[in-house]
């Protein structure tokens, strides 16, 4: 080093140790929490305008039916995916592309209860292909893509009522599972009193194959199981991956006030299925087939109109088919969460009203089952015995423990509902080591990287169920709220508090690049199958079948073709079959036409998405572009003149010249 | 006295930086540096800013079959906004290969938004029909096809 750069460096030095020194006179001593809670939490969670957050969140819409995706730590908000619910901002659930995936055996549902996003697996690592979603009113499980961040598939459950213990995957997304949460007869349609519950109710656990190169879903077998409330479950990691887990509450078999008749039970069960060898049942033909009724609605191709396909039989498997598929693990008391760390080893209980933390050793459970170690069976379902599968207990985990994610380096997190906090406990000593206020009562958490055998030990997520007084007033309701917490060191740290959108029930967060590279930014013109598709203006047109009218259309910036459309006739149907020919990255067109009893629809470049109209009245109909495309967005517009039933107006289109 | 007196102006500086933020001006510079034209090579100024980046061999012949892809990707992709003959969104194309180069028209095709931004042919077609040309996702051998498709438009059909 020169000596004028040594000067200069202690002049530097100089300076910056005065300017520290003023500082603290001008401020005085920061409090240590202060620092925290503001500089330093700031700092965390910056990511400067341009730059990228670390990990894509996915936050379960709840009530909303839908998927939010939020870039972490900054807790940007990216994007809405739409799943269950109709969506008039992108036309999901209105365009005729969308509308069958909302199609089920009860017809046409705009809604749905969307509680938890989990995304597909590859050797008990996430893999970033897909995300899997249940819908748990009218039961059904969704897939969404993650090149394209669009819904494409949705699997009904037959004979399941509320499919909440739902979309978790195995190690390889070999099998998406459900349950019933609701048991209901399992007979189709049965009619029968309700007081008829212990006789004719049963319990459905779903087991849906998953295709590894496409993803497509199928429902291979369900096992029946006794009518008690199939609430969540989770699939093994590595020495327990041939397995999953399921909690049970109302083993008392209530159908009325469940609040307390379904409360009075010490323990009620954790059901632990080898889906491996309840497969290899089915495949040597020991299940029965049973009628049902339910939809699977996917697309065919790339593009397109979703097809219904609708089914009439299912394959379901009981306990008598074979004995050594599924236990019952005693679990104090209605456990809510059933969550198994990182190695596989330790199947930990959210006994949402019991004062400890279970946590049951898989290694354990296997060696009851080896020695026949069994306290009886319900409807031929072997129950182990508490103390033998039982490898610890927390104690004083706060009131009401309900879901618990683990870090790399031995340590679980457990939410408490009742106390709103999350407690950190050791999984070596079973001792609570640290606890932080959650606001306010807190449901599911999620570590980034989270139910993987490889968790990342950056953040946890606290999803909680009220806002009260965090943010700015907005009404009587407020928006759910996350919390971001740094868990990195050996205290947690709240880092940040923001509002989501429906309910945030539960998420899942993973490493950035593991999705952000295989995004599309277009759909290939030369790929897209869809059979209304034009890939070319020159095949631009208007074609009519008795009432029934197709418009194919092209738009590009900034203009529609055709846009000028006469001879459409009150009582037709027209179908405005819209291709995007741009093929540049976020360049959208969307298409209204006024008096339209629908949404908008939004066409991402290179996609083709159709709008239905019945025109009822004669007259000119505006249309126009509802995406801000260019510069001349305003001048992207058209008319369709509509003439009475029985006039001769020719059907013409055209473009271009006035 | 110089010496404290520099020290309290570094003092004041440093508070400045912070007070500001890093300091940090982000990059502008592709954006200005080239605007006025006059950091172009004369292969750009010919030829546009791209992928090719040097002349091509392209046989007096036509080849046919590269017209015939040529024209599929131009009634894919182009169409839409060019007409042989007249001016539509875009300029007319049917005459383009007598006054511009092959590597111009490809270029023009691979990048338009820098070619629309920096080369002065751009900037002055942007002011004339106010629309930027979009990027249309056609590869470098499509767009050689289509400058195939034109030359060929323009021997026969002018």
């Amino acid at each position: 080093m020169s000596k004028s750069k040594k000067n200069k460096l202690r002049g530097l030095l100089l300076g910056a140790g005065f300017v520290a020194i003023a500082a603290f006179i001008f401020t005085g001593c920061p409090s240590q929490q202060g620092m925290m809670d503001r500089g330093d939490a700031a700092q965390k969670v910056y990511v400067a305008p341009g730059d990228h957050d670390e990990y894509y969140g996915f936050f379960s819409g709840g009530y909303s039916g839908q998927l939010s995706v939020w870039g972490l730590p900054s807790a940007r908000f990216l994007k809405v995916i739409p799943v269950f619910s109709q969506d008039p901002e992108t036309g999901y659930g209105y365009s005729e592309e969308t509308k069958p995936l909302l199609q089920t055996s009860y017809g046409f549902i705009p809604w749905d209860d969307s509680h938890h996003p989990h995304i597909s697996q590859t050797d008990g690592d996430a893999d970033g292909r897909w995300i899997f979603i249940n819908g748990n009113n009218t039961p059904r499980i969704a897939r969404i893509d993650l090149q394209t961040f669009e819904t494409k598939e949705i699997l009904e459950l037959p004979n399941t009522g509320g499919n909440h213990a739902s979309s978790f995957v195995t190690s390889n997304t070999e099998y998406v599972i459900g349950a019933t949460r609701f048991s209901i007869p399992y007979e189709m349609d049965l009619d029968v009193p309700i007081d008829s519950y212990s006789d004719e109710f049963r319990g459905a656990l779903s087991f849906i194959e998953v295709d590894p190169e496409s993803g497509r879903m199928e429902m291979d077998f369900q096992i029946l199981v006794p009518p008690y409330n199939y609430d969540l479950g989770r699939a093994g990691k590595g020495q327990s991956s041939d397995w999953v887990f399921f909690t049970t509450y109302n083993t008392e078999e209530a159908h009325t006030m469940l609040e307390i008749n379904a409360s009075r039970n010490d323990k009620d069960y954790i059901a632990a299925v080898n889906w491996k060898r309840a497969a290899e049942l089915v495949r040597e033909g020991r299940g029965t087939t049973m009628d049902a009724y339910y939809y699977h609605n996917y697309y065919e191709g790339n593009q397109g109109i979703a097809i219904n396909d609708v089914k009439d039989q299912v394959t379901v498997l009981t306990p008598e088919d074979g004995q050594d598929f599924i236990y019952f693990l005693p679990t104090p008391k209605s456990p809510h969460g059933v969550d198994i760390d990182p190695t596989g080893e330790y199947i930990v209980a959210g006994g949402k009203l019991a004062t400890v933390i279970p946590v049951h050793s898989f290694s354990r459970m296997l060696e009851a089952i080896e020695n026949r170690d069994f306290d009886g069976n319900v409807e031929n379902i072997p129950i182990l015995n508490y103390d033998t599968t039982i490898a610890g207990e927390v104690q004083d985990p706060g009131l009401g423990p309900l879901h618990t994610e683990f870090d790399s380096r031995g340590y679980a997190y457990t939410s408490v509902y009742i106390s709103s906090e999350i407690v950190k406990w050791s999984l070596d000593t079973f001792e609570v080591v640290d606890r932080i206020d959650a606001y306010y009562s807190i449901g599911h958490l999620m570590i980034t990287g989270g139910d993987t055998k490889n968790p990342d030990d950056l953040y946890l997520v606290g999803l909680t169920k009220t806002a009260k007084d965090r943010y700015l007033p907005t009404g009587p309701k407020q928006n759910h709220p996350a919390q971001l917490y740094d868990i990195s060191g050996d205290r947690m740290e709240l880092l940040l508090d923001f509002p989501t959108i429906g309910e945030p029930h539960y998420a899942q967060a993973i490493r950035a690049d593991k999705i952000s590279g295989n995004v599309a930014q277009i759909y290939e013109i030369e790929d897209n199958d869809h059979p209304y598709a034009i890939d070319r203006i020159n095949q631009n047109r208007v074609e009519r079948d008795g009432d029934v009218v197709r418009v194919y259309m092209g738009s590009t910036r900034s203009h529609f073709r055709p846009d000028n459309i006469e001879g459409i006739k009150v009582g037709d149907t027209v179908y405005f079959h819209l291709t995007n020919l741009e093929q540049e990255w976020d360049v959208v067109h969307g298409i209204a036409i006024k008096g339209a009893n629908n949404s908008e629809i939004l066409v991402a470049p290179g996609q083709t998405k159709t709008m239905k109209w019945e025109p009822k009245r004669t007259g000119i109909y505006p249309f126009y572009c509802t995406a801000f495309c260019s510069a001349l967005h305003q001048e992207m517009q058209g008319y369709v003149r509509v003439s009475a039933a029985d006039s001769d107006v020719e059907l013409t289109w055209k473009t271009g010249t006035n | 006295m110089k010496y404290l007196i520099t020290i309290v102006a570094f003092m004041l500086m440093l508070l400045t930086i912070q007070a500001c933020g890093n300091g940090e001006q982000s990059e502008r510079s592709d954006a200005s540096d080239t605007a006025n034209g006059n950091e172009l090579t004369d292969f750009e100024l010919e030829h546009g800013f791209g992928p090719v980046t040097e002349r091509l061999d392209i046989d007096e012949e036509i080849d046919m079959d590269k017209v015939a892809k040529g024209r599929n990707i131009y009634e894919m992709k182009c169409e839409m906004c060019h007409n042989m003959g007249s001016r539509m969104v875009g300029p007319p194309l049917g005459a383009i290969t007598e006054t511009r180069s092959p590597e111009f028209i490809m270029n023009f095709i691979l990048n338009p938004s820098e070619n629309v931004r920096k080369h002065p042919i751009g900037q002055a077609l942007l002011r004339e029909y106010m629309t930027e040309m979009p990027y249309q996702n056609v590869k470098e051998d499509e767009a050689r096809a289509i400058v195939e498709y034109l030359r060929h438009y323009a021997e026969t059909e002018l």
